[in-house]
């Protein structure tokens, strides 16, 4: 749990280069020309460089989907895990390792579907990391089978006659299972894209962002309605700036719970940015507490003395 | 039997010491049985019974089922107190205490012929006419509610009836009211002083009125030096073993019989600065368990059959991704939801290719309580040198029963987890040309070539490949590491004849009930021995040279014999040595085996206890076998070669043949000498 355990080779090190776009750059992307997830690779490169976060504290973590690709395409640690569970193994990583920055990037299959438990759990229970969802509203790795958020009438493989079920309202979902930060993006918009990694980055606790990501192949145009390019508009969330105005009073409180689902009802393609945001305490340090708290009362003893008094008892 | 003077003894009974039958009769084992249901703590009147007897040095075993309801139902409570080596629970008991009529009518076809019935005359109506078993009726109920007044109604009658025992076993009552003491310390002195009430009043009951024999177990004098014994049961060796081996992260979810793991895991773990998580279900506690591994700090998780079924997508990718993992399975019957409070030993199959594709691991098993500490030191070793996931097998009987053991030197045993986080150089994850050792996230890498740890089948880097090539490379890359392993493996040692006709072979918890059979058998002058596999994949090399020293290899375990008639350790075995001479030994109705049914199962005929060999018996008619026992149980396949026709044999498919009748097989007297 304590950092002060773990690093004990600070002394002799090489002075450090300036971490850069080309050292974190890895393979060359698998996806298709044109796809939505570029960007938020791009994105994530952006924001490394400009934290300038030490290259070995960087992990890059993914489940299965076209977009859980991602760890393959950054130069850094990193874990392809399985279908769905890339939360829980991002949750021991974190849990174990507060000294490193634990990133999280996958897909709405793999968030909303088959991992959807670990993505409500993992929320409740507070623990920190950064988590992308790219949602494209359909499965692209299986070829175009409907996905939890493609919409009612979308036409895939599996529903030849339009998709009948109702889609997950992503923001809905995450405010409701307790994420404290809850945030709405779009792949075409990088400068959004950067500001709301930062600010999940930032963020102490569990992070989602849902960027919306186009598949080409699969479901083009999907989100054109939200891009300035193809004749949309990209609705921006304005935060309250507590700055005494009358329009102040319109403004979005993020912490505000019930103004975020609000803000999540408006109609596709809704709003972007901030929708909810909280304080609330991270198992991180609440289970750290805990552990110090019981370490303290006994007099921080040794492992061995620990164990020795323990089976005193059962003598 | 043992020859018994009685010790001097002065005052010990209450009226008239001076009588010969009331001095005690010395002892060197006893099974006692408390029967009655769970809410009535007779687990921990048990317990204090099984801690006392680690306290003075005597073996102990214990044995109990719990009902699988939510609250109450019909439960038992064995122990075992011998002051020499005890390996099984018991076939049968010595002494039954029961405390309702169920447990009476339940349990006493389980005391033997001249056992002591001590019943709770409030509640039990016993067939006296039955001669074949002593009466000592007791108001328990009663007398428990008047010893401790009105408020606690009954509650405490588990520990009168300890004072009960106290009294009739000649225990050393000091030592015990400690014990109660220790046990209830930290809570409301009242708790303690209600306990030591009914203990008295207990231990005061005149016993001596009603029970004309009272026993006194053999001194132990403790060598000088010897360790002091430390008692507990298996679930809390594999925790504390684990502790022992360094590890400090875990995850889990709760089902029975694991979760009591995973409650000592997570209520201790904190005072070591590590952290055990109860997860929202079994696939995120392997997740969290990897991700724990994955950050530098090799970890555990655990469940029974239903939970490692859902852990097992993640567990192939500990075998592709090469991540050390600990494992632990707490086997209870199956499939499915099965049995959920029995035990069973049918999940070696999964344990050994549970999942998909090729995906290599480690699989060990504990044979005892105490293995349970040792074999969680030595799986997580293996973990660590090979990178690998790590299976260890206990079960429901490890699980719950209590035994004393040599406390373990842990000056020699404490591992230091912390993670290896020094600057290297650069670094292939998965190099062709040795095992692989993962570099945790935050080891600095000078090169600027950070590794990506994969489910994907991967190059050397940790990148993705298609290769054919690279496949097969990587394939024997996972395989050959457990190759390796097994040539380190030590042989296992033969208990018993080291050559002769029958070799018994087991795993896991039939460690008892088998070296009870060799020994028994070979008091009837049979050629046999005995192995007991800790290490069930990789198997150790040099099986097949001990195999061929005997005539027969029979597998005692406690699963189906299968389609082809042979149980999963046999198949096992069959397919890796091609030995014909391989037969199973299986049974499937979710209690331990006796070791009545493995002699029965293996010989099809009677080897009742011979008094001699085993000392003298409560009440001295030793040699009196109780002979109603449930059938056994146990199916044999006895096949010369293996049949796998249409036409194929089904002679072993029946129950074994047994004699016309049991006593027809019980020896006299004359016989105890001759064997």
């Amino acid at each position: 749990m304590s950092t002060d355990t773990l690093t004990a080779t600070a002394a002799t090190e090489p002075p450090r280069e300036k971490l850069t776009k080309k050292a974190i750059t890895a393979d060359h992307p698998t996806w298709c020309p044109g796809c939505g997830d570029f960007a938020v690779l791009a994105c994530y490169y952006k924001v490394l460089e400009k934290r300038q976060i030490e290259h070995e504290k960087i992990v890059t973590l993914a489940g299965i989907g076209c977009s859980s690709r991602f760890p393959y395409f950054v130069n850094g640690h990193g874990a392809h895990f399985i279908h769905g569970r890339a939360v829980p193994l991002a949750s021991g990583i974190s849990l174990a390792r507060p000294d490193l920055h634990v990133f999280l990037f996958g897909g709405d299959g793999d968030g909303f579907s088959i991992g959807g438990n670990h993505l409500d759990h993992g929320a409740r229970k507070n623990i920190n990391m950064t988590y992308v969802i790219m949602d494209n509203f359909v499965y692209g790795l299986t070829k175009k089978q409907t996905s939890p958020t493609s919409p009612i009438g979308f036409k895939s493989k599996t529903d030849p006659q339009g998709a009948i079920d109702q889609p997950v309202n992503a923001m809905k979902k995450l405010v409701a299972s307790g994420a404290t930060f809850v945030a709405r993006t779009h792949a075409s918009q990088v400068n959004h894209m950067i500001q709301m990694i930062e600010r999940a980055m930032d963020h102490p606790g569990f992070s989602v962002i849902e960027c919306l990501s186009e598949c080409v192949e699969f479901f083009p145009g999907a989100f054109d309605s939200a891009n300035p390019r193809k004749g949309g508009a990209f609705s921006v969330i304005e935060e309250k700036k507590y700055d005494n105005t009358p329009e102040d009073e319109f403004r979005h409180d993020v912490t505000d719970e019930l103004a975020a689902y609000k803000l999540a009802q408006i109609p596709f393609p809704g709003v972007f940015g901030v929708f909810y945001q909280n304080d609330r305490p991270t198992k991180n340090a609440l289970e750290k507490k805990w552990v110090d708290s019981t370490r303290e009362k006994l007099g921080n003893p040794s492992d061995i003395s620990v164990l020795q008094k323990t089976f005193d008892r059962m003598k | 039997m043992n020859p018994t003077p009685s010790l001097p003894e002065t005052n010990f009974v209450p009226g008239s010491p001076e009588r010969a039958d009331l001095r005690p009769e010395s002892i060197d084992d006893a099974v006692i049985r408390l029967a009655g249901n769970s809410q009535d703590g007779i687990q921990s009147a048990g317990a204090f019974l099984a801690r006392l007897a680690g306290r003075s040095d005597q073996d102990v075993m214990t044995y109990m089922t719990i009902p699988a309801t939510i609250s109450g139902g019909p439960s038992i409570f064995q122990v075992r107190i011998g002051s020499g080596e005890v390996l099984s629970a018991g076939d049968e008991a010595d002494f039954l205490v029961a405390f309702y009529q169920h447990s009476y009518q339940d349990h006493i076809g389980f005391l033997r012929e001249g056992g002591v019935l001590l019943y709770d005359s409030d509640n039990v109506d016993p067939n006296l006419d039955d001669k074949r078993f002593v009466y000592v009726g007791v108001p328990i109920t009663g007398l428990t509610v008047e010893a401790l007044g009105g408020t606690a109604k009954d509650k405490g009658k588990n520990i009168f009836v300890l004072g009960l025992i106290s009294k009739i076993f000649h225990l050393d009552v000091e030592k015990m009211k400690k014990l109660i003491t220790e046990k209830f310390a930290g809570k409301d002195e009242s708790i303690v002083n209600t306990a030591l009430m009914a203990f008295q009043a207990g231990y005061a009951y005149p016993v001596g009125n009603v029970l004309s024999k009272q026993y006194q177990f053999e001194h132990v004098v403790k060598k000088p030096g010897a360790p002091d014994q430390i008692t507990m049961d298996g679930n809390q060796a594999l925790a504390y073993g684990l502790i022992a081996a360094g590890v400090r992260y875990g995850a889990g979810y709760p089902i029975t019989p694991w979760s009591s793991v995973m409650e000592t895991l997570r209520r201790e773990l904190p005072k070591y600065g590590g952290l055990f998580v109860q997860a929202e279900d079994e696939l995120a506690a392997v997740s969290i368990t990897l991700g724990f591994s994955y950050s530098g700090h090799l970890a555990v998780t655990g469940s029974a059959g239903p939970g490692i079924s859902l852990k097992t997508e993640a567990i192939g990718w500990a075998s592709m991704a090469e991540i050390p993992m600990l494992i632990i399975n707490v086997q209870r019957g199956g499939p499915s939801t099965g049995l959920p409070t029995n035990v069973e030993q049918s999940d070696l199959f999964q344990a050994i290719y549970g999942g998909h594709g090729d995906s290599p691991r480690v699989v060990l098993a504990a044979k005892t309580v105490e293995d349970c500490f040792y074999i969680a030191v030595e799986a997580a070793r293996i973990a660590r040198q090979y990178s690998t996931p790590v299976f260890i097998l206990s079960d429901t009987s490890l699980a719950t029963r209590i035994e004393a053991f040599d406390e373990p030197k842990l000056a020699d045993l404490m591992l230091d987890p912390k993670p290896d986080l020094s600057t290297i150089d650069t670094h292939k994850p998965y190099a062709l040309d040795k095992i692989t050792h993962h570099a945790p996230p935050g080891t600095r890498i000078r090169d600027g070539k950070y590794p990506l740890i994969s489910g994907l089948e991967h190059d050397e880097f940790g990148h993705p490949t298609g290769s054919p090539k690279m496949h097969m490379a990587m394939t024997a890359k996972r395989r050959n590491k457990l190759r390796q392993l097994a040539e380190e493996l030590p042989v296992p040692e033969i208990y018993g004849a080291e050559e002769g006709d029958t070799l018994l072979i087991g795993w896991g918890s039939t460690y008892g009930p088998i070296h009870d059979a060799v020994k028994r058998a070979r008091e009837y002058n049979e050629k046999i021995g005995a192995i007991h596999l800790r290490h069930l994949h990789p198997l150790p090399n040099g099986l097949e040279d001990i195999f061929a020293r005997f005539q027969r290899v029979v597998v005692v375990e406690m699963n189906d014999e299968g389609v082809y008639g042979f149980g999963q350790l046999a198949t096992i075995l069959r397919a890796r040595y091609c030995e014909p001479k391989i037969e199973s030994l299986t049974k499937t109705d979710g209690l331990t085996f006796r070791v009545r049914e493995i002699l029965e199962g293996i010989f099809h005929r009677k080897f009742p206890r011979l008094v001699a060999a085993n000392g003298a018996r409560p009440n001295g008619n030793g040699a009196s076998s109780k002979t109603t026992d449930v059938p056994s149980t146990a199916t044999a396949t006895a096949r010369a070669e293996a049949k796998v026709s249409p036409a194929r044999d089904h002679a072993g498919d029946s129950t074994p043949t047994r004699p016309e009748t049991y006593e027809a097989a019980i020896p006299s007297k004359s016989q105890d000498s001759t064997a």
